[in-house]
């Protein structure tokens, strides 16, 4: 096996795949919460992706991976075997919920996936969570049976009622804020919904950690691209977090810092696709 | 026979702004005879004594001279592991040629670093390279891939020690790579500095994050020696209203998209931000980069400084350049905010300054003027204001006393609080030079050597 080969590749759902690589020396020291920078290939930019598993006796780092630009399409191109240009890790710090008891876990998307490792190990700590995932529709959402083992009490949700409920996770986090009593929740998912997620836990005084997942280039603190305000302090999310909380984080600015690409993402999508916008 | 200095040939601003080639084009052979014999050759070598690597400069100048460039290089790389990269990036005004006997009276000083830049091309073509010792059972671990680690790793590697070197990014070279544009420094040209490391038996392994991927206890526990080579990696910010606008970035993102990631290439992956009318704040060598490579995607470039252009940090050659290149001074000049509508940089505002009493280090303090508030009108901002130490290393290994600052606290050679540990370049000092990095690099190196001799792992 070859450093950073593709061991794995399982499609789970519409655009949604999950990797597994051969990277032994990032799978050595690798926490939950942390996160990987890759490159496809020599000509590849450098992307970070937050790991959802990995295994250290088989060498082993997972990633999902939605394909939303250029390079998530480029890497949906390999194939096991495949071998990719960099991967280097474990980058920023592992999450960290030893401190809390009645823990509610909350993922929007692929965002699921990061929490998935916090259900799994709560489970196995004897303290399992409440979890609520939420997807668009049934077939983005993921991990349905694995949650369901772990959780305490595990909520899916969909915008279309396709699958489990219908609506926003935020629906069913209000509900069990009412009624159950937890020390701290964590939402993974895109910036609306965590922000959504917090806007509401605050309104409970429910402390709230959340994972960022901005542009970066290096992912050491070198270039400081990846930066946002947490409680009026610029902070650097690849070694300040990537987790912070929830409550503190100025999500309109990061939500306007993360478009700053846009028009040179969509450039280099057209010619991917052979010149078609 | 000509006393004034020669000047070297360089692309002519008008083409050189177009491309991302080499702007000095180096002496030709005709030139460089000419310069070697305004050296006087003097027995004391006051140039000698502002090398931070102590090249025998008179002795390599004299070679030239007798047109004996082999032997000219011989003398070059006994000193001076990186020649091609100090020959261009050196700020040699402020060192050798600063000591210079001709300076000012006799027709300026001797272009040493252009010469230098010269022979070292030579024994690049030429396949030039120093004897080392045979490999011991010594070996040492340097972290990081830049200027200081480099040289240590090359002289460590001329003693015979094994050397591994271990890199954060894809790429080795550190700030030669993800920071000194190609029209400054060739990428080939630190490709080659660093393939004679290679050649030497040295290993460079990437994707290694030292305190992330691996701890520099375990290296501690593998290795004789540690080098820490990690240089000055946080970028500081202005800390004013609207730097986390769309269009603002560090001078380290935007010359490392640009640089290591090759965004100024056509079919380049990596996006960059191409402004119309750039803002570059601060006035180093950095800023000068930035404000040129900017200048090179297309821009018209203002550059904002607080003081005066007596105290711009950069080299005189880089000063000069930028102005050639039509980059505009805004001097005596300090943001007060940066001006955005939908998230995206439309302008800064900024406030005149004038220059009170000396602080502490020893410029004159810049003063606001009061009233004197203007805007300029812009699309993007790149904030080259320096940078501080990164914490990666320090968070990981608390046993490693740092200063207040945040650098790694060390000796004159290196020694931190940690035995077998060793630090060097803008690790330890803050953001410098690539020279001085180079120094600090040997330094260590020898410092080590003379250990691993005392515990008998090399003769």
């Amino acid at each position: 096996m070859e450093r950073f080969q593709l061991v794995s590749k399982r499609r789970l759902a519409e655009r949604v795949n999950e990797y597994v690589v051969y990277a032994p020396e990032v799978a050595r020291h690798c926490l939950a919460g942390q996160f990987v920078i890759l490159r496809v290939d020599e000509e590849g930019e450098r992307v970070p992706f937050t790991v959802c598993d990995y295994s250290r006796e088989e060498g082993t780092v997972c990633i999902l991976v939605q394909e939303v630009g250029y390079t998530t399409a480029l890497l949906a191109r390999l194939e096991v075997g495949d071998r990719l240009a960099d991967f280097v890790g474990p980058l920023g710090n592992p999450t960290d919920l030893s401190s809390y008891r009645r823990i509610l876990l909350v993922g929007g998307g692929i965002g699921s996936a990061v929490i998935y490792p916090q259900a799994k190990q709560l489970f196995g700590e004897g303290r399992p969570a409440d979890v609520i995932i939420g997807a668009r529709t049934r077939d983005l959402l993921i991990y349905q049976d694995d949650f369901a083992r772990y959780a305490k009490g595990f909520y899916p949700v969909t915008d279309d009622g396709s699958n489990g409920r219908k609506g926003f996770v935020t629906d069913v986090a209000r509900e069990l804020l009412q009624k159950e009593s937890y020390d701290a929740a964590f939402a993974v998912g895109p910036l609306p919904m965590m922000r959504a997620v917090c806007e509401l836990t605050k309104q409970f005084s429910l402390p709230t950690v959340v994972s960022m997942n901005p542009v970066m280039v290096d992912g050491t603190g070198m270039c400081g691209c990846c930066r946002l305000t947490v409680d009026g302090e610029v902070r650097y999310a690849c070694i300040d977090g990537p987790e912070f909380d929830g409550h503190k984080v100025d999500f309109e600015e990061a939500m306007q810092r993360l478009r700053t690409y846009k028009a040179q993402e969509e450039e280099h999508m057209c010619r991917l696709r052979g010149g078609v916008r | 026979m000509n006393l004034l200095r020669h000047t070297v040939p360089a692309q002519l601003p008008e083409e050189r702004i177009k491309n991302f080639d080499e702007v000095s084009l180096g002496f030709t052979p005709e030139l460089a005879l000419a310069e070697s014999e305004r050296c006087l050759n003097c027995k004391n070598a006051p140039c000698m004594t502002g090398c931070p690597v102590g090249v025998h400069i008179p002795e390599f100048i004299s070679h030239v001279r007798t047109g004996d460039l082999d032997g000219a290089a011989e003398v070059l790389l006994r000193d001076n592991n990186l020649p091609a990269v100090c020959g261009r990036v050196c700020p040699q005004g402020n060192q050798c040629e600063k000591l210079c006997v001709r300076r000012e009276k006799l027709g300026g000083s001797v272009a040493i670093g252009a010469l230098e830049r010269y022979v070292a091309d030579h024994a690049k073509a030429k396949g030039i390279t120093v004897s080392k010792k045979e490999k011991t059972e010594a070996k040492v671990a340097v972290v990081g891939t830049g200027p200081a680690s480099l040289s240590c790793a090359a002289d460590l590697a001329k003693a015979g020690v094994g050397v591994v070197m271990f890199e954060a990014l894809h790429k080795p070279g550190g700030v030669l790579v993800y920071g000194i544009p190609e029209f400054r420094l060739p990428k080939s040209v630190v490709a080659e500095e660093i393939a004679k490391l290679t050649d030497m038996g040295v290993e460079i392994r990437t994707n290694i994050v030292v305190g992330k991927t691996v701890f520099l206890d375990e290296l501690l526990a593998e290795y004789d020696a540690v080098f820490v080579g990690t240089g000055a990696g946080l970028p500081s910010f202005l800390h004013i209203k609207g730097e986390n606008l769309s269009g603002v970035a560090s001078a380290n993102e935007f010359l490392t998209r640009v640089n290591l990631m090759k965004a100024y290439k056509k079919d380049a992956v990596t996006p960059v931000q191409r402004g119309r009318n750039v803002v570059v704040v601060g006035a180093g060598n950095v800023a000068m980069d930035a404000a040129r490579t900017a200048r090179r995607l297309g821009a018209e470039v203002t550059l904002v400084y607080r003081r005066s252009r007596a105290e711009m940090p950069a080299r005189a050659e880089e000063i000069e350049h930028a102005e050639e290149e039509g980059i505009r001074f805004e001097l005596l000049t300090n943001p007060v905010e940066i001006l955005g509508e939908n998230g995206s940089v439309t302008g800064m505002r900024c406030i005149r300054m004038e220059l009170g009493a000396p602080d502490a280090s020893g410029r004159r303090r810049p003063i606001p003027v009061e009233g004197s508030e203007f805007a300029i009108s812009c699309d993007e901002v790149i904030v080259a204001l320096g940078t501080t130490p990164n914490p990666i290393i320090k968070r990981s290994f608390p046993a490693l006393e740092t200063t207040p600052k945040g650098t790694i606290a060390a000796d004159e050679e290196g020694r931190t609080s940690v035995a077998r540990l060793y630090t060097g370049g803008d690790a330890m000092t803050g953001a410098a030079t690539v020279i001085l990095a180079m120094g600090a690099g040997k330094r260590s190196a020898h410092a080590m050597i003379e250990e691993l001799k005392k515990a008998g792992k090399i003769r």
